[in-house]
């Protein structure tokens, strides 16, 4: 199966143009250090295994995806990485998932610090029902990142500028962030979340529920995003997955099946699995 | 088409159309109910909110006051106020000589003349020596037949001929004069239905909505948030649950029997106060309060609870920074809500001794007072004709508070609905 009848089955080419520009970047950041590690990790929900001894690297300034088809676990792997999976009642993580070469799910750990190093975006837009200016202020208000009102303005600014928003948002900072557009909105939660410049930034299906233009907007953004800091992202669309991502994972039924640079995962994968599901064979 | 699809859809739209009628016939219904029992109210009771007076000239002698000097405010209190009203109407009247005839009209003059003229004196002492002009108030009888609602004729006239004769030469002189009443609105009660006020009664009513809104509102909301955000799904959290609901439909007046039997007689605590009243009320609004607070909570969107926990939040600044704000127009809804049943609640109240004939504003929520549903339950069942007018514009008083509340409800929804948008 060759590159090219992958794409055409998927009905999107201009994707293989990136994949090359993808493949000239791998070369340069082959020095680049893995962020953050996870080995053997198992997850349960009650005695429910969700995701069975997986083990990946995500490598710090790239992007990576995992796809895969629905219940396959991707969600609930991206949860592991900031904790989130602490509050569903008897979900249980094994393994290790180190940031930095620490242990995030030691005793020693604070929750609230480690999610200020790692933040997430999720499905659905989900702004506080504040103003735009509030969504941006509530992360380094609580992190005292910032002492004056001074700061605090320009660090809105600032976050608002890095996800592209503030041109179009700037003379209504104060209005409800509800009123904004979907695209807007989740732009508005990229912006909150890097608003106390993170490490590692997840995203879990970020374009779902949005439409092409929004979507290319995001996307672009995220390559913007890429050069300081690690993205893990989850898709569904493996065209967004080869379009803006150098390393991909594919999960399968609670198990990682594969993980490899973007480019193999789509032009010459191992497993026919991983074959199966991006030819469009099932998922 | 088939051929009995005309007759189908002919069928159809009529029922359609009968359904309609139905709705707009009830909606008919309940409208004219509405407006008969508001019209009522407010013709019978419109006049309370007014009095009849009389024009006198008082001669502010001291020795027919009785007035002692220094004028010191126990001489100036001390004089005879009585008499000297007494003899203002007499001096209209030179023809009157008799006793008997005298002493039938003094009835003209209200107790309250006595008091105005009173306090007129007290408070300007400097005036005694001169002849003034005040306007002191009729009793409720001339009251209530200046205002119409006593007949001239027939068994049920209260007044001799002679009595109206003079009161209408009064009138026919310009002497009477019918005047806004503020003393309804801010006085207490009296035995006397020209001089009884309903100002006490919203006093004890608000020092009761007052309390039972510091109680009620943040254990309500303490209880809802620990139900809703804290609590494990046990067996326990679902009986406390199931109980909260069930409380809700307990009648009133088991929760007065619960506050007789447990606040009065265990802790003491004094026997027909606004405290004591707020405190009964507050058991009762609780339930309420929880349910409204937990639905809010509930209707958060979980969004902005993992939100808020991805950019680092404690459980409890998620709790307390995002979901409770985001809950509080619908458990201040619900709070509104609760508080105007409350201010409607009158057998607790009587359960609980805030029965009383209390002629004071109270001054505090530890006083002994009246309440707005107690005091209209206490003048339906007075016997003077001046006290029926007096329990229509009670009501009418409290129905306005009532509407008042909701429409703060309404006005607290709306704003929010719009802010989502």
């Amino acid at each position: 199966m060759n590159m090219n009848t992958v794409y055409s089955m998927n009905n999107v080419t201009a994707a293989a143009a990136l994949v090359d520009v993808h493949a000239a970047e791998e070369g340069l950041r082959a020095v680049s250090t893995p962020g953050l590690t996870a080995e053997n990790v198992d997850v349960y929900y009650g005695d429910t295994r969700a995701l069975r001894d997986v083990s990946i690297d995500i490598y710090s300034k790239q992007i990576t995806a995992l796809i895969g088809p629905s219940g396959c676990g991707k969600t609930t792997f991206l949860r592991c990485l900031n904790r989130m999976n602490d509050v569903i009642d008897g979900c249980r993580v094994s393994g290790s998932i180190t940031l930095d070469g620490e242990d995030i799910y030691a005793a020693d750990v604070d929750v609230v610090e480690l999610r200020s190093r790692i933040g997430m975006v999720f499905q659905k837009p989900n702004p506080f029902p504040k103003s735009i200016f509030e969504n941006i202020a509530y992360g380094p208000k609580i992190h005292g990142l910032v002492e004056h009102r001074t700061d605090l303005e320009a660090c809105v600014v600032t976050s608002l500028q890095k996800a592209g928003l503030f041109e179009e948002v700037k003379d209504r900072l104060h209005q409800p962030a509800t009123g904004l557009s979907g695209g807007q909105q989740q732009r508005l939660c990229i912006a909150r979340a890097i608003a106390i410049n993170p490490d590692v930034l997840l995203m879990d299906e970020p374009c779902s529920a949005l439409d092409p233009i929004a979507t290319s907007r995001i996307e672009d953004l995220m390559w913007e995003l890429k050069e300081n800091y690690s993205i893990v992202i989850v898709t569904h669309s493996m065209q967004q997955a080869a379009r803006v991502s150098q390393r991909t994972g594919f999960f399968h039924l609670g198990d990682l099946v594969e993980v490899n640079t973007t480019e193999k995962i789509f032009q010459n994968p191992v497993d026919p699995r991983t074959r199966d599901y991006i030819t469009g064979r099932f998922g | 088409m088939r051929p009995n699809n005309k007759e189908k859809l002919r069928k159809r739209a009529r029922a359609e159309w009968r359904f309609r009628s139905y709705g707009v016939m009830s909606l008919l219904f309940a409208g004219t109910a509405l407006v008969f029992l508001v019209s009522t109210i407010v013709s019978s009771g419109h006049s309370a909110f007014f009095k009849t007076t009389i024009e006198l000239e008082f001669q502010l002698d001291a020795e027919r006051l009785g007035i002692d000097t220094p004028y010191t405010r126990e001489n100036l209190w001390a004089g005879s106020y009585y008499t000297a009203a007494r003899y203002a109407l007499y001096t209209l009247f030179p023809e009157v000589t008799s006793r008997p005839n005298k002493r039938a009209l003094s009835k003209m003059l209200s107790p309250g003349a006595e008091l105005e003229l009173r306090d007129y004196v007290v408070t300007q002492p400097g005036r005694i020596g001169e002849t003034v002009t005040l306007e002191v108030p009729v009793s409720s009888d001339y009251d209530q037949l200046y205002k119409g609602h006593l007949p001239r004729t027939g068994k049920h006239t209260k007044l001799s001929a002679q009595q109206m004769e003079w009161f209408d030469w009064l009138v026919g002189e310009g002497l009477i004069h019918y005047r806004f009443n503020p003393g309804f609105l801010t006085g207490g009660d009296s035995r006397y239905p020209e001089l009884a006020g309903i100002g006490g009664a919203i006093t004890g009513s608000f020092y009761a909505l007052l309390v039972c809104f510091l109680l009620s509102f943040p254990l309500g909301i303490a209880a809802a948030l620990y139900l809703e955000e804290f609590s494990k799904d046990t067996r326990l959290t679902r009986l406390i649950e199931a109980n909260i609901n069930n409380l809700a439909a307990v009648p009133s007046v088991i929760f007065g029997l619960l506050g007789l039997a447990v606040i009065l007689n265990v802790f003491d605590l004094p026997r027909g106060t606004p405290l004591v009243g707020g405190m009964v009320l507050a058991l009762m609004t609780l339930p309420t309060i929880i349910i409204a607070c937990r639905s809010s909570l509930r209707a958060v969107s979980p969004g902005i609870r993992q939100g808020a926990l991805a950019m680092g939040a404690s459980p409890v600044q998620v709790v307390f920074q995002q979901v409770l704000p985001a809950a509080m127009p619908g458990t201040l809804t619900g709070t509104i809500i609760g508080l105007a049943q409350a201010l409607g609640e009158t057998a607790p109240l009587l359960m609980i001794g805030m029965v009383a004939f209390i002629a004071n504003v109270p001054a505090t929520p530890l006083d002994s007072s009246a309440s707005l549903p107690v005091q209209i339950y206490l003048w339906a069942e007075s016997a003077e004709r001046g006290f029926v007018e007096k329990t229509a514009a009670a009501i009418i008083v409290i129905m306005t508070f009532l509407i008042l509340m909701n429409l703060l409800a309404v006005i607290i929804r709306s704003r929010t609905q719009t802010k989502v948008e």
